[in-house]
């Protein structure tokens, strides 16, 4: 069984925080929050089997934020010292005091039971950052040598990310935490190259939270997948272009997830929703006047946040308000029913959420950034009993399957997204028909949503994700997953990419 | 507690090298970034977030063997006392020991010591906002009054970096970077405006000037047009363009092209030689652009592409990427360089100019010369659709305008394109005058750019999208 790791423990974790919440206190700070945070970030990059880079990152520092005089004040430094953490706790209060000027709203928090020094473990079996790199490197190597020895294939990219994330949480109400995440992010392509064009095919395996034992074979069956990519590749390079217009679409989890992630995670963060991103990400169509009336989609539409599920990316003990993890709806029978919030939106939106407490949404990417309400997983339910992918391809006359993510865009408020993926097959009578390619799906959100007619039942249910959902100023990485079927959609608008090029 | 010493960055550099070779490394390179920050972020007219960072790296990159058969070994931490840096060298010769020769391995770059390798590191703090801050707490006022709102951010940052080599190369450079993004909405939301800036101390910055010119903009939203999707007539200002063309400068890779998987590749190799526009136009990078300034050595905390940890301290001197409207270099490590057949290494240097010889004149002299189109505000989710032709899908964001007869006379709504940068070097019929930009979806991490307007007379709209 994983534990805490020594090294962070060893570190006087308590010592600091007591320091910095204290000269908070003493300062007049109402509120103040400490973490002290270490993220290890390895990176493995290889190019045609050869190692072109390999890193070991460590990111090591304290955070303090306080509400002072009813504004927020943020801080962070470097060094683990009293004097430090004192200093730290200072400039934050300095911070309050002159930002006091243009602060119009004061801060108050929804309130959150205390926990009292709990410790919290994400669930994976194997911490990546105790497999030697030659180990690491070496099955990498034989993964893309299978790739690079195959007919067809002109060149191989492999990548590996992996990050340990060690965190420390204390606030002046007396709450306490220390918490170990892990994650692991593998990026395996093969490329083919001929005279007058080249395209590529991506292992669909995605990043999760889970150890070293996702790399063999814990999760996702590489074996399997590594045999067919070459054959996807060649069959890719030689299918016909696709012909735009209107088709019925299955879409599989390993595609949808990011659709989900675009077009309703983002929609439904309250506070996208209520502008404060409206300079950076974007806002959302989701407004809160729609809450409990908006027909996000079609009534087989039933999509949760949550902190909680295994192996998710956004999955947490404690989030960096020392909120306790939680699972809520945000779309039932196709309506939009919630929101995800931090402690101080949950305060002042509080009749409106019909709730007092904060679903526990606030994160930092490190200890240099202020917590900002950021994505749970948001996941697409599977209907219970519900059909295979291949039922749901048998009630398509004309259409198309896509399988894997690639190209992703979306507007400002989150209506117009445009996707592409890694295969395309043509469905024909019911049945995959080959692969098409230059395809494109492009929609509004609600009319995408509403056209599924059907999803997919728990067979068909796979977890999805992405390490680097980018939002706010400065800009913050997250990480978060997105479980979801294979679903049925009728009349979606298909695009041809070689014409959109103007050739 | 600790009783750990924190180290200056020269004595970081001098400590590490001194450990690596009693490791028994046969090279050594030290990297050392000192960093702080302060930042101001408002919505709905009232402030959301601050924060004083301060931040600082060491990364270590130890070599073991010679020539062909070099190794290395990649380790960064922050916070780097006196005890932790003895381990974190430890690990990277471990490293380096435990790993295969580097393919891009080559010896380390000589050099001398920097005339300023002496100095500390150089500082930001929350004063930077002294006369600024005030100044928007003015605007935010005045907004509310005026039933507008605004959201926006202010960042400023110094970066001190040092590098340092078994080699002899000492090198030290501070790098001031700020910029300031506001957006404007009318009361009722339906409208959106933008501005941004880049700026290297915010004395430069006045907040209620960038307000007055959101007002301005919100003034011409006062009658709103439906336009169809379809290609339209599109002035470009100078931070769209920059939204595109950054794009395409990351699609540099001299690698990437020569294995046949960019815009760049055609059989046989890579389209260094050909022709991209019949106009004359101009890509260059510089380190020392007055404005524009940025490292003028080689920085790599890793290897790929065009950057080898190996390169670290090789000199960065002007580059022509495209000139006369001719692809003349693309991006290159010694070690690529060699790879593709380049008779010298072209490294990544993180600023640009795009220019067009001849051209002259602002964004609103273009707008003065269309008879029928549309004036754009800057772009939005610009993603890779097609890397065979570039082919970018993104969405025009925060104000798209209706132009008659050389007047804007409308606002319009949003659009998805689908567009080829590289294509519209091509296409575009009119250039502007060339100034210092600030795009709107990269500027955050790479400011340092310089485009003129540009008008297209073909700009493929792909779709309407209905945000406001």
């Amino acid at each position: 069984m994983p534990e805490v790791d020594a090294t962070f423990l060893a570190l006087p974790r308590h010592e600091l925080a007591e320091a910095a919440l204290q000269r908070a206190r003493d300062l007049g700070a109402a509120f103040a929050e400490f973490r002290l945070e270490r993220i290890r970030y390895e990176s493995i990059s290889l190019r045609d089997s050869v190692l072109e880079s390999a890193t070991d990152d460590e990111d090591l520092g304290l955070a303090v934020r306080v509400i002072y005089d009813g504004t927020w004040g943020f801080a962070a430094g470097v060094a683990l010292t009293k004097d430090e953490a004192i200093q730290v706790a200072e400039q934050a209060v300095n911070m309050a005091q002159v930002s006091r000027p243009i602060n119009a709203e004061p801060i108050e928090l929804a309130d959150e039971p205390v926990y009292d020094d709990v410790s919290w473990l994400s669930s994976y079996e194997i911490d990546p950052f105790s497999v030697p790199r030659s180990e690491k490197v070496a099955l990498l190597t034989d993964y893309s040598d299978r790739l690079l020895t195959a007919d067809g294939v002109a060149h191989v990219s492999v990548h590996l990310a992996t990050v340990h994330e060690c965190k420390f949480y204390a606030n002046t109400e007396g709450t306490s935490y220390t918490q170990q995440r892990v994650r692991i992010g593998p990026d395996i392509t093969a490329h083919a190259v001929q005279a007058d064009r080249f395209d590529s095919m991506s292992s669909c395996a995605s990043p999760v939270g889970r150890g070293w034992e996702y790399m063999t074979g814990t999760g996702w069956d590489w074996d399997d997948e590594l045999a067919q990519i070459p054959g996807w590749l060649a069959e890719k390079m030689a299918a016909p272009t696709v012909e735009s217009g209107s088709y019925d679409l299955v879409v599989d989890p390993t595609n949808l997830w990011l659709t989900i992630h675009e077009s309703i995670g983002h929609a439904t963060e309250l506070d996208r929703a209520l502008g404060y991103e409206a300079n950076y990400a974007g806002t959302s169509f989701a407004t809160t006047d729609k809450l409990g009336t908006l027909k996000y989609g079609s009534p087989v539409m039933h999509v949760t946040g949550d902190r909680t599920a295994e192996h998710g990316l956004s999955t947490v003990g404690y989030d960096d308000e020392g909120v306790a993890g939680q699972q809520w709806d945000l779309v039932k029978d196709g309506v939009l029913v919630g929101y995800q919030v931090d402690r101080r939106m949950a305060k002042v939106n509080e009749d409106l959420l019909g709730t007092p407490r904060s679903n526990g949404c606030a994160y930092a990417d490190s200890s240099g950034h202020i917590p900002i309400q950021r994505m749970a997983n948001v996941s697409l339910q599977p209907a219970v009993d519900g059909p295979s992918t291949e039922e749901l391809i048998s009630r398509v006359k004309n259409g198309i399957y896509i399988v894997g993510d690639k190209s992703w865009s979306i507007d400002m408020q989150r209506y117009n997204f445009q996707f592409t993926g890694q295969r395309f097959y043509k469905i024909t009578d019911g049945k995959l028909d080959g692969q098409l390619r230059d395809v494109a799906y492009q929609a509004t959100t609600t009319d995408f949503w509403g056209s599924m007619e059907a999803v997919g039942g728990p067979q068909t249910y796979v977890l999805g994700g992405a390490l680097n959902c980018g939002k706010a100023q400065p800009a913050q990485s997250g990480a978060v997953s997105h479980g979801c079927p294979s679903a049925l959609f009728r009349s979606v608008r298909i695009l041809n990419t070689t014409q959109e090029a103007g050739r | 507690m600790t009783t750990a010493i924190q180290l200056t960055p020269q004595d970081t550099i001098e400590r590490g090298l001194a450990l690596a070779a009693a490791e028994g490394a046969d090279g050594c390179v030290v990297i050392v970034a000192e960093t702080s920050s302060a930042n101001l972020r408002w919505a709905n007219n009232t402030l959301t977030t601050n924060g004083a960072m301060r931040g600082s790296s060491v990364t270590v990159i130890a070599t073991v063997g010679a020539g062909e058969g070099t190794a290395a070994g990649v380790v960064g931490r922050s916070s780097v006392t006196d005890e932790s840096l003895r381990e974190l060298v430890s690990a990277a010769v471990a490293t380096a020991r435990a790993s295969s020769a580097a393919e891009d391995a080559r010896p380390l770059v000589e050099g001398t010591v920097g005339a300023d390798w002496d100095a500390e590191p150089e500082e930001t703090s929350v004063n930077v906002y002294e006369k600024f801050a005030p100044a928007l707490g003015e605007t935010l006022q005045r907004a509310s009054k005026e039933s507008r709102w605004l959201y926006g951010f202010a960042d400023h940052e110094v970066v001190t970096l040092y590098v340092g080599s078994s080699a002899g190369l000492r090198m030290r450079q501070a790098l001031p970077r700020g910029h300031v993004t506001a957006t404007g909405k009318s009361g009722d939301l339906s409208q959106s405006a933008w501005v941004g800036a880049a700026t290297r101390d915010f004395t430069d910055i006045d907040a209620l000037a960038l307000d007055s010119e959101l007002t301005r903009r919100l003034g011409w939203a006062t009658r709103t047009v439906s336009v169809e999707p379809g290609r339209h007539a599109t002035v470009l200002p100078p931070a769209a363009v920059a939204d595109l063309m950054t794009y395409l400068f990351w699609q540099l890779d001299g690698r990437d092209a020569f294995e046949g998987r960019t815009v760049f590749s055609k059989p046989g190799g890579t389209r260094v030689g050909d022709t991209l526009s019949s106009q004359p136009v101009n890509l260059l990078s510089d380190p020392q652009l007055p404005g524009l300034e940025t490292f003028p050595f080689a920085v790599a905390r890793s290897s790929g592409r065009s950057s080898s940890v190996f390169d670290n301290g090789l000199t960065l001197t002007a580059t022509d990427w495209i000139r006369g409207g001719k692809l003349e270099h693309l991006m290159t490590s010694r070690h690529t360089a060699e790879l593709i057949g380049a008779p010298a290494a072209t490294p990544d240097i993180a600023n640009y100019v795009l220019s067009v010889d001849g051209a002259s004149g602002s964004t609103d002299d273009l707008v003065a010369g269309v008879e029928h189109g549309l004036l754009l505000t800057c772009l939005w989710y610009i993603r890779m659709v097609d890397p065979q032709t570039s082919l970018l899908t993104g969405l025009t964001r925060d104000g798209v305008y209706l132009v008659e007869n050389g007047q804007v006379t409308g606002a319009v709504n949003n659009f998805r394109f689908n567009e080829s940068p590289v294509d519209l070097l091509a296409r575009f019929t009119t250039a502007g005058a060339t100034i210092q930009s600030f795009s709107r979806e990269w500027g955050d991490g790479f400011s340092r750019t310089a485009t003129p307007p540009l008008l297209v007379p073909d700009f493929n709209m792909s779709s309407v999208s209905q945000a406001s």
